[in-house]
């Protein structure tokens, strides 16, 4: 994940409480979803930001997961989303969430 | 229990992916408050 | 309507080994945040050498030597298969070795910036002595100093230029506290004025045009050149179109992150079409900032690394020849400040706005060439496999709009869209390089439209938010259209008006 974006998801984390944030995410791969997800749970994996061994454990979800999709307005979520779930990989965004949330996540 | 409800919400959208005023759009229609908003671009 | 046509390109790779580990910002990020990292200890054991370069056929389709179709044969990844052709020229251009490169940056030096070590300077001289395109620049290269003086300079700010792991040269800054006038920035800019001349004069040499006859020529990288009173002063192009002999040339740079190229397309378009010019050159040479950019992951899954070239390009655009691809300037399609960023509103404004006032269904463009970038390197990096994402979005509004079928959406992938072979290099392979291929594919080929598609992230400048991106179709030509009538024909028609008119006297008379 970016180093600035490291930076404020550390900074909010102080200012707000790390059970008051959820993050969402919009990566194309699971990949690069898995990594964000561990980054802001676990600390960043590739030891090279400002959350290198911090442990936020926050909550983390990817837009095409049913917990977000379920939340939000369905006629805007099909204009805003809707084509990217023919598009993106869904089962394998899915389960790399699913499992980092499984192990890393606090609340 | 909803997912948002009083929550500040963190976006990180991807150019490739879901950028984030799109993710933003869509969460306009939760009880929550969007503190931050960026998307990545890898290539 | 008599649009104008692509007549002539350049393709130019650079191989840069030593400037990956300098200039790369993952690699100076690395030292500056972990300079102990094993990653950078062990770096040089993943770069490629210039014949391995050489024989990587992405390197090859970018020159012209090998296609995209012959690209979509060969199972991936690539970095591990020899190409059967391993040229330094090709068909639109070449790959020059680094330490030619940098006799180019001395070339391209207009300030005595640059300081050549003496040695390596005899060296590169006699090596560009054999350069077709370069024969004549060889003077301005003048003689080497000792490496004692480089070392001084680099202890007084200069910024290095390594080859083969040795110190052979340096850029001096051209200023003691004007920010915009450090080592650093001066060299990334002779690098893309360099690269860019090499896009120029291959382009020059390899169609059918004299370097005198270009009016104009609009550069679209993504550097800014000027001082602390106007940090993007500009001018690049003329900078580029002085060192290739554009003599009767002037010309401008065009900024737009990655989309630049395909704007500068349309604008030279335009001023083509509307008669100010006759001939427009869009030209963009490379960046050092993305050399490596993705090397740690290439590395951790024991990868070469494989952004090691800059990359650059020149397209020649001019009147209607009757016999190249015409570009339409008539189906234009662009994101909007009002488009918004859902990926479904980028690809309407993007594809299927143009398609729709032309009257065409999505499956009506052969090919579309979207961001090029090779995904033997970004999907090892988690980047995903750009070209084929692209394609996906495009096929996948085809479904919404009842174009195709949802069964057919990776029949429509593979039909209409091409593996990405253009090196990440930002503007670089941002719908623009297919466009050599498309003078063929539409000529002398079995394709008729081909879209050239270009998006930028603006939001990474920090201004705005919003996303940007220009298409334009391009065509078989119909050949001229005449539309106008001879000269002997209409003094035929008047005789003969004059004739009638004569003898209706004549019987009236009578």
């Amino acid at each position: 994940m970016d180093l600035e974006n490291q930076k404020r998801v550390k900074d909010f984390a102080d200012q707000y409480g790390a059970e008051n944030l959820v993050v969402v995410l919009g990566a194309a791969e699971g990949e690069a979803a898995g990594l964000a997800a561990e980054t802001v749970t676990a600390g960043d994996p590739t030891f090279a930001g400002p959350l290198t061994g911090v442990q936020l454990g926050l909550k983390v979800y990817h837009v095409v997961e049913s917990e977000f999709k379920s939340e939000v307005d369905q006629e805007v979520y099909e204009d805003q989303v809707g084509m990217m779930e023919m598009v993106l990989d869904v089962d394998d965004i899915v389960s790399e969430m699913t499992d980092i949330r499984g192990q890393y996540s606090k609340f | 229990m909803s997912l948002f409800k009083d929550k500040k919400v963190i976006v990180i959208g991807d150019r490739d992916g879901v950028p984030g005023p799109a993710i933003e759009e869509c969460l306009k229609s939760t009880d929550s408050e969007v503190v931050f908003s960026s998307t990545e671009c890898f290539v | 309507m008599n649009y104008p046509v692509v007549k002539g390109v350049g393709y130019a790779l650079i191989h840069t080994p030593d400037m990956i580990i300098h200039n790369g910002t993952t690699q100076t990020t690395e030292r500056i945040t972990n300079p102990d990292s094993e990653y950078l200890k062990n770096l040089n054991k993943f770069i490629r050498s210039y014949n391995e370069v050489l024989s990587y056929v992405p390197n090859q389709v970018y020159i012209g030597n090998k296609t995209p179709k012959d690209l979509e044969k060969i199972d991936m990844p690539w970095y591990d298969k020899k190409s059967s052709i391993s040229e330094r020229f090709g068909k639109f251009g070449e790959i020059m070795p680094q330490d030619e490169f940098i006799g180019l940056i001395k070339i391209s030096d207009a300030f005595d910036l640059v300081y050549l070590e003496e040695s390596f300077t005899t060296k590169i001289k006699e090596k560009l002595l054999n350069h077709p395109l370069f024969k004549e620049d060889i003077e301005s290269i003048k003689s080497g100093v000792e490496i004692e003086k480089i070392k001084k300079l680099v202890d007084d700010h200069a910024e290095t230029l390594y080859h083969e792991g040795k110190l052979v040269g340096c850029v001096k800054r051209a200023h003691d506290i004007d920010s915009n006038l450090t080592a650093h920035i001066l060299f990334e800019n002779l690098v893309v004025k360099a690269s860019g001349i090499l896009a120029l004069k291959n382009l020059i040499s390899k169609s059918n045009i004299k370097a005198e006859e270009i009016d104009y020529v609009i550069e679209c990288s993504e550097e800014a050149c000027g001082d602390m009173n106007q940090r993007g002063g500009g001018n690049f192009a003329k900078s580029i179109a002085e060192k290739c002999g554009a003599v009767n040339a002037t010309g401008s740079d065009t900024r737009g992150f990655c989309a630049a190229p395909v704007h500068a397309l349309i604008q030279a378009s335009a001023l083509v079409k509307s008669g100010v010019y006759n001939n427009v050159v869009i030209v963009a040479g490379g960046a050092t900032a993305k050399l490596g950019m993705n090397g740690k992951d290439h590395v951790k899954k024991d990868m070469p690394v494989l952004e090691d070239v800059l990359g650059s390009f020149a397209i020649l655009v001019s009147k209607n020849d009757g016999k190249n691809p015409v570009i339409r300037t008539d189906l234009v399609g662009r994101h909007t400040v009002g488009t918004g960023s859902s990926p479904q509103a980028v690809i309407t404004s993007l594809i299927t706005a143009p398609l729709d006032k032309a009257g065409l269904k999505i499956t009506d463009i052969d090919k579309y060439s979207v961001e090029m970038q090779n995904p033997d390197i970004t999907k090892p990096a988690g980047a995903g496999n750009v070209p084929e994402s692209n394609y996906k979005m495009i096929g996948a509004l085809g479904v919404k709009r009842k174009d195709i079928e949802r069964k057919d959406l990776l029949d429509f992938v593979k039909e209409h869209g091409m593996q990405g072979w253009a090196p990440t290099q930002g503007h670089i392979p941002s719908g623009v390089p297919y466009v050599g291929f498309a003078m063929n594919d539409l000529t002398v080929g079995e394709y008729n439209r081909a879209m050239i598609v270009g998006k930028g992230s603006l939001f990474l400048g920090r201004m705005t938010n919003l996303f940007d991106g220009v298409s334009v179709i391009l065509e078989r030509n119909k050949g001229k259209e005449d539309k106008s009538v001879s000269e002997d024909t209409v003094k035929k028609m008047i005789a003969e008006s004059m004739r009638k008119l004569a003898s209706q006297f004549l019987e009236e008379q009578e």
